[in-house]
């Protein structure tokens, strides 16, 4: 399967996933959200151009935002990790990975350390930017940085499982959320 | 680096926009695009909450019921009852004032500060913004705040946004109705004096000094009463009676003398504007 096909299902199965399932769940607490969705954009292949990267952010965002009536909300925190992504790639990992042996960023091409804190850094950004929006409009300073901490947590373990439970082979076939 | 100052200036534009006024670019659209997928997945999750939607029904006919005439008898044989035949000539002496559309839940959320519903009802079945909306037993839901062609968003009363105005079954003390974000069972009554007397378990409902509420219609229940001495206002927890997690149908209020009133309202302001001078 080409990327672009490959890219086009995994944005339609986050998304839905994150909609119809993550965004459904019996509400545990006011500070635990489960978010998912963003993963599409750690999961981009290393070539992508930076110009596409950010209007692939844009679109991520927006189509979320969209179906839970909160126009610009994630659409800004997915620009956002779309356009810092690049920066992270070139400080966390050698040029050798990214340019040669593997393909997309996952945690068997890069090692589980330097994935998890590439994950951890763009989970912590996401978050961070979506709940200072969020804050702007509604809630005190503690609960902002409650909820960005808990969020963000969440965010990681879903990730892991994720990982865990769809290892991605990365040649020949693609396995999503 | 210049892109991505352009796409974020757009995001959050669209942001801010949206809050203040509810409206953003292709949002009819994106509105009639997602409603179809989510009239979809609801046809699935419709069977998850048949249950709570049944006895809610059959609570709204057993309240029915008890209303119908038949059900009273009248001890003394002389007593006919009459109908009043004013009420039904031809000068019209009654105005209809509000108007009853069913429609159907399809997308529901409760995790977020600010929650939305969609109906699958809209514009071609006579939907309209500022509607409220009320749930199959006759508790408050919500009030619509944009429709397209065939679906509309309604703002839920689990919104940080959403002011509603209440007042008490007893006393008809009047005050407002927030959500704090917390916790999606309970809301908060804000405004009442603490000389009014308020125990738990009370009702609460909507006010009679509403554009967009029919009065009387049951909010929720006092779970909590606390005082702020600083104000001498209470601090009242209202345990809501709509059930967020497991709304199915519902009823679309239309208030049809809310333009006269808020018409109404605009001619005061200017004569006591003209006054001034």
């Amino acid at each position: 399967m080409s990327d672009l096909i490959k890219n086009i299902f995994r944005l339609a199965i986050f998304i839905l996933v994150q909609v119809y399932v993550l965004n459904k769940i019996p509400h545990l607490h006011r500070f635990i959200i489960p978010y998912l969705y963003f993963v599409f954009i750690l999961w981009l292949p290393f070539n992508t151009p930076r110009l596409s990267l950010l209007f692939i952010g844009f679109i991520t965002g927006l189509t979320l935002d969209y179906f839970k009536l909160t126009p610009g909300l994630h659409t800004a925190a997915c620009v956002l990790i779309a356009y810092i992504r690049p920066f992270i790639i070139g400080i966390l990992i050698s040029k050798e990975v990214t340019e040669l042996t593997f393909h997309e960023p996952s945690p068997r091409g890069m090692g589980w350390t330097q994935y998890m804190i590439y994950a951890f850094i763009l989970t912590l950004l996401h978050h961070t930017y979506l709940v200072l929006l969020e804050w702007l409009q509604f809630g005190s300073f503690l609960d902002f940085l409650i909820k960005v901490g808990s969020t963000t947590a969440v965010s990681m373990l879903l990730i892991t499982t994720v990982e865990l439970m769809f290892p991605r082979s990365l040649k020949y076939r693609t396995n999503t959320a | 680096m210049l892109t991505f100052l352009v796409l974020q200036g757009i995001a959050l534009w669209m942001f801010f926009r949206f809050n203040r006024f509810h409206r953003t670019v292709f949002l009819g659209v994106a509105n009639e695009l997602t409603g179809s997928i989510n009239s979809q997945v609801d046809k699935v999750d419709d069977y998850f909450r048949l249950r709570e939607e049944n006895r809610r029904v059959h609570r709204m006919n057993d309240s029915l019921l008890n209303l119908l005439k038949t059900n009273y008898n009248f001890p003394d044989t002389g007593l006919q009852v009459v109908v009043d035949s004013l009420k039904f000539d031809t000068l019209k002496t009654e105005y209809r004032r509000y108007v009853y559309r069913d429609a159907k839940v399809v997308y529901n959320s409760v995790n977020f500060e600010n929650n939305y519903l969609q109906l699958s009802r809209g514009a071609n079945n006579g939907v309209r913004d500022n509607m409220a909306v009320i749930n199959s037993d006759g508790a408050i839901v919500g009030v619509v705040i944009n429709v397209s062609p065939n679906f509309s968003q309604v703002m839920g009363l689990l919104h940080t946004k959403s002011r509603v105005p209440a007042m008490m079954k007893t006393s008809l003390a009047a005050g407002t109705i927030r959500w704090d974000a917390a916790d999606p069972r309970f809301l908060t009554l804000d405004g009442i004096s603490k000389d009014v007397e308020i125990n738990k378990g009370d009702s609460v409902l909507t006010s009679r000094y509403s554009y967009n509420y029919p009065p009387g219609f049951l909010i929720g229940t006092i779970a909590e009463v606390k005082v702020d001495q600083a104000t001498g206002f209470y601090l009242l927890k209202v345990r809501s009676a709509t059930d967020f997690t497991s709304i199915q149908q519902v009823f679309v209020v239309e208030n049809l003398q809310r333009e006269e009133q808020l018409q109404l309202n605009t001619d005061t302001e200017n004569i006591l504007n003209q006054d001034r001078r």
